[in-house]
Parts: C-alpha cells; structure tokens; sequence
C-alpha cells in the first residue's frame, strides 16, 4: 500500500526525466506530466482531511451505503448536534473534554512562553560562561525519545501527589515544549535591534522597563508564533494523557476520543465530526506558522 | 530565520566590552534558572531515573509512591527481556518498520520536493498547501479517518475492491466479497498499513525541508553544469546532491528517531496495546508497565535500550558527518 503511495509520484517524476530536452512538443508532454504529477501527490496528502469533514457532513444512511458519495448529497449537522449536546458517559459531554484540553493547552502556553522568553533573552542578549553549554543542552534534550520517559514521569508524578490531575499534564507538556519555544524565541530577541534598548538606557530606563516596555511588545509576535508550538505540542498529546488521567471527566480530547470511538462498533459519523473540531484549531494554527517550523527545526539542527 | 539566528552572535560580541567592566552579571543566570530548573527536573532527571528504575523489581504502584521498598534486580530485568525470544521480535518489526518508513518517508518526501521546485509557481502553492495539510492534521485524527477509510463494511478501501470485477478480484486475490474482511488482522498488512499513515504524516516534513535545501542552491551552479553539457540526472546527482547531503543527514536521523518510537498511531490503528505480535519497542515498554500486572522496572528497561539504539543511531550520524569534515 505504501509502495503504491509512492508510486505515485515515483513514474510520472522519472518519465519526465528521461523524456527532457528536445522540442517544444515534448517540453509540454513534460508540464502536462509534471502537472499531473502535482495533483495526484494533492491529492494523496488532503483527500484524508477531505474525507474526514465530508463524512461529518453525511448523514448516516449516506456514511453506511454500499457506493460512497464523493461529495454530500444531503448536507446535515445531525452528527455535530449530537457530539456537542449528548452526554459520552452519564455527566460528562464532549464540552467537559473540549475544555480540560483548553485548559491544559492555554496553561502550558502561558508558562511555557513566559519561561522561554526569560531563557531567550539571557541566550540573545549576553554573552557569559556557560551560554553555549546551555545551547548545547537544548540540542540535545530535543533529541531525548519523549516515549521513554512515561514511566519516571509516572514515578514523579505519583510521588507529587499529582496523579489524576490536569496540572500532571501541564508540568508534562511544560517540560516538552520549553526546549523548542526557547530555541526559537531566541531568534525573535537577537532580531530586535539592541539600539532601542541602549537608547532607552542612556534615557534612563531600567532593566526592567527595557524588557517591559521595549523587548517585550517587539518579540511579541515572535512570542505568537512559539506559543502555537506549544499548544499544538499540548492539544495533540495522547500518550500522557492515557497514562496520567483515571477519571473520565478529567480526560482530554484524545484520550476520550480513543476512548470512546476506538472500539469496534464505530458510529463514523459522530467521530469524523469530533475529528474535525478537533483538528481545524490546529489546522489554522499550523498553517500560520509552519514556515518558522521548517527553518526552526533544520537551522536547529544544523546549528549543532 | 538563518539571518535571524546568525545575530545573537555578533550583538554578543558587541556587548562583551561593556559587560567585561563587571566582574560578574548575575543577570543572565536568573533569566536562565527557571528554564534550566524545569529542563532538568522534567526531562534530564526523569532520563537517569528510568535507568534507575531499570535495575529494580518494580511491580506494584505503591512502590512508586515510595509506600513499599524498591527490591534490587540489578541486570535481572535486562535479563528477562534479552533473554525472551519475543523481545527479539519486537525488535525486529521496530527496525523493519522504522527502515521501511525512513526509506519511503525521504523518496517520497524528496521526489514531492524536486517537483515542487520544477512546478509552476500557482501549481506549486497549490500542492504545497495540499502537502501541509496532512502535515498539520495531528497524528490522532489522521489515524482515525485512515482507519474510517479502511473499515470493513462502509471503507473506501472494502468498496474499492468490492467495485473490481468479480473475475478480477478471484483471480488476484481469490475472494470477491470484501465486506467484513479483516484489514488490521495479519500482522503484515496491519503494518503496510501503519506505514501508510506514517508516511501520509511525515513526508512533508522531508519535502518542505527538501525544496527549502533546494531554493537555497544558487542557480549559477546548474547553468555551469548545463554549458559544460551536464544533462539533468546528471546535475541532481554531481550538484544538488552533494550540496543538500547536510540536510539529508539531519532529515534522516530526524525520521529515524521519530519512526523508532511511533505510538499515537499504533495506538490508534491496532486500538490500544493488547495485539502483541504487532509490538515494537514503545508499544512494548508500554504495555509492560502499564497493562495489569504493571512491571515498571521491566518496561523501564526496554525503554533504556530503545533509548541506547536512538543513541547510537545519532552518534553514528555526528561521526559520519565529523569524518565528511576531516576529509572535505
């Protein structure tokens, strides 16, 4: 099945290979393949996204017929109604989840953009003994397999007291994203130029005031940017989440959606609409900010 | 973002003099404690403990919580996993998995960035967003409609091959009823399908990175190459692949360790940790520690050699890259 995936662009990328040169009937038969080439791979990477709310959207005679509908015939929001107005278990509706995972989301991105940007500030703005043992050190605890620390964070947090609650996850999700939100926020400080704080100085501003007043509203779309790193790190976590949690009114989204819709008898229509509340958040989310993404983690990498 | 990270560099420098007056500022160490003190009590900390727990017979969570004694095992529990010939499977599908995805991850993802380097520019925009989307639906939700897609009665996949002509189907594949066939049961195509939404998920990551490195090569190189008579298989393999081979590294050991350590959607595909002859290492580590009885010393130390292969497969890569260096 993979292979195939791959296939999909392997033939038509290799034609055109051997077909280049020659003359202007070829260099079209070239675009026309490259084209198409370009659609197929499209389509292999949204149609899932596609699906996802196309089924939402079904109703469920539509969902369970023999021959699919590529597009709905009869548009509804039934499934939608009844994830945001049913009760999951007795007491507890898909608000209740929506919200423990908003709640752990939002608490990690404040903490965690607060701590970077002292941490980033120190790194961008002085240059001392142990500066680059610090740098360092952010490389290489991003390379740390998250997975592998289950069970001693397990251990912490029994010990803490903390087993069963949200702030377990927040401490969690805190720990995961600062490395990342510091290694990128120290980009936005060292572009701020350090003329506007020496000219604030010799105004006699204090050092305080200068990160109040100067730094801080000029890193803070720098700060936008890492915080939705971070929520996103937060939103989508599952397995801490599994292991953390006992209750079922304190689950987050992931952990009730494995909960409740990973078992056989799958009613696809509710969970295809709780997919997708799900994912369009972080959707618009990534889409604002991949480009830092892709330059963070490979200028990261190579910076090593 | 490459200007932005070359700065900090020379404001430094330029602030040296004037912070050398005083002897020591304490302000950077402050601005630094509460990063550094939560890096190491939630990531370095835990990272010596679960070696700790490793050589300890941990069974009961009371003992976590420190209410009963920890019983020293020293290498009794790396004994027990070596010493299992189910972890030697285990160990074989990580790597075969990991391989698998890793090698289609980066054709894939390269080819999609070649293509979108050559596409025209409203084409390219196009595909690229198509492109992000996958890379943005988190891993849950992904998994979930790629299992939607391949459910046994009302799937994509079960109505494809219930739409192939009877004769077909019998021919190929000896059946022609797909309704209610098992797609997740065979170990073997419960994994084709794991790479499936592995690779959906990771590819474009490598092709953004790719066209990034590619747009970064300057252009007088591939007229050079094209005067001196260089055709275009040529050129890629003699100018854009020496030059993205930095970037190659990285993108490999960065695929290598996240395909190491999949769960979000094992967990999700094989709905939890009960399907042992699908096992690999952190689904292993996992149900070892978790799942009644709970062994947490013995889950602690599969996740101790997980940790040790990752291990090695960085340090091999920084030596590969140092040796590239001696000898450039």
């Amino acid at each position: 099945m993979t292979r195939a995936a791959a296939e999909i662009v392997a033939p038509a990328g290799s034609t055109t290979g051997t077909r280049a040169g020659g003359g202007r009937g070829t260099r079209r038969a070239r675009r026309i393949a490259l084209n198409g080439a370009g659609l197929l791979v499209a389509l292999f990477a949204a149609f899932p996204v596609y699906w996802m709310i196309a089924t939402s959207l079904k109703p469920s005679s539509e969902i369970f017929s023999s021959t699919p509908r590529p597009v709905p015939a009869e548009p509804t929001l039934e499934h939608y109604r009844e994830i945001l107005t049913g009760n999951l278990i007795p007491g507890v509706t898909f608000a209740d989840f929506f919200l423990n995972s908003v709640l752990v989301a939002v608490a990690t991105v404040v903490l965690s953009g607060l701590v970077a940007l002292l941490a980033a500030t120190a790194v961008a703005r002085f240059r001392f003994t142990l500066r680059t043992s610090f740098l360092i050190m952010l490389l290489v605890v991003q390379m740390i397999p998250l997975e592998a620390l289950v069970i001693p964070l397990f251990l912490m947090i029994q010990r803490l007291g903390l087993y069963n609650t949200l702030p377990s996850l927040i401490l969690t999700y805190l720990g995961f994203s600062l490395p990342f939100a510091v290694w990128m926020l120290r980009g936005f400080v060292a572009a701020v130029p350090k003329e506007l704080e020496e000219a604030a100085a010799i105004d006699g501003a204090s050092r305080a005031q200068i990160f109040r007043r100067i730094l801080f509203p000029l890193v803070a779309p720098g700060l936008v940017a890492t915080s939705i790193f971070s929520f996103i790190t937060a939103w989508n976590e599952l397995i801490f989440a599994l292991t953390f949690i006992n209750d079922q009114d304190r689950y987050t989204l992931p952990v009730a959606m494995t909960f409740f819709f990973g078992r056989d008898d799958t009613a696809w229509g509710p969970v295809m609409a709780a997919s997708t509340i799900f994912t369009l958040p972080v959707i618009v989310f990534f889409l604002l900010v991949q480009r830092k993404m892709v330059s963070g983690l490979v200028a990261g990498a190579v910076k090593g | 973002m490459t200007t932005l990270t070359e700065v900090p560099e020379t404001t430094a420098a330029r602030e040296t003099p004037a912070r050398r007056r005083r002897p020591v500022d304490r302000l950077p160490y402050l601005l630094l404690l509460p990063g550094s003190v939560i890096i190491g009590v939630l990531l370095l900390w835990p990272l010596g403990q679960v070696v700790v727990m490793s050589f300890f017979k941990l069974d009961n969570v009371r003992q976590l919580r420190g209410d009963r004694d920890w019983p020293w095992a020293g290498l009794g529990n790396y004994a027990d996993v070596l010493g299992d010939p189910f972890f030697w499977t285990v160990l074989r599908n990580t790597v075969l998995f990991a391989a698998a995805n890793v090698v289609l991850t980066m054709i894939l993802g390269t080819l999609v960035g070649l293509l979108l380097n050559r596409l025209g520019r409203r084409m390219a925009a196009f595909v690229a967003s198509c492109v992000m989307l996958a890379w943005a639906t988190p891993a849950l939700t992904g998994t979930i409609v790629w299992k939607w897609i391949f459910d046994d009665t009302s799937g994509l996949v079960t109505w494809f091959f219930n739409a192939l002509p009877d004769g077909l189907s019998q021919a190929l594949f000896g059946r022609t009823d797909w309704t209610g066939y098992g797609w997740f049961n065979s170990p073997l195509l419960f994994f084709a399908i794991l790479t499936l939404v592995v690779v959906w998920h990771s590819f474009p990551f490598i092709a953004v990175s790719v066209l990034a490195g590619l747009k970064s090569v300057p252009s007088e190189l591939h007229e050079a190459a094209r005067v001196d008579g260089a055709g275009p298989w040529k050129a890629f393999w003699k100018i854009t692949v020496p030059l993205l081979r930095p970037v190659f590294g990285i993108l490999i050991v960065l695929s290598t360790i996240w395909d190491f350590k999949v769960f979000t959607q094992y967990y999700v595909l094989a709905g939890g940790t009960q399907d042992r002859p699908t096992f690999m290492l952190s689904v292993y580590s996992y149900a070892e520690a978790f799942s009644p009885p709970p062994k947490y010393g013995l889950g602690a130390a599969i996740a101790v050699i997980l940790t040790l292969i990752l291990l090695v497969v960085t340090g091999l890569y920084v030596r590969m890259v140092l040796k590239q260096e001696e000898d450039a």
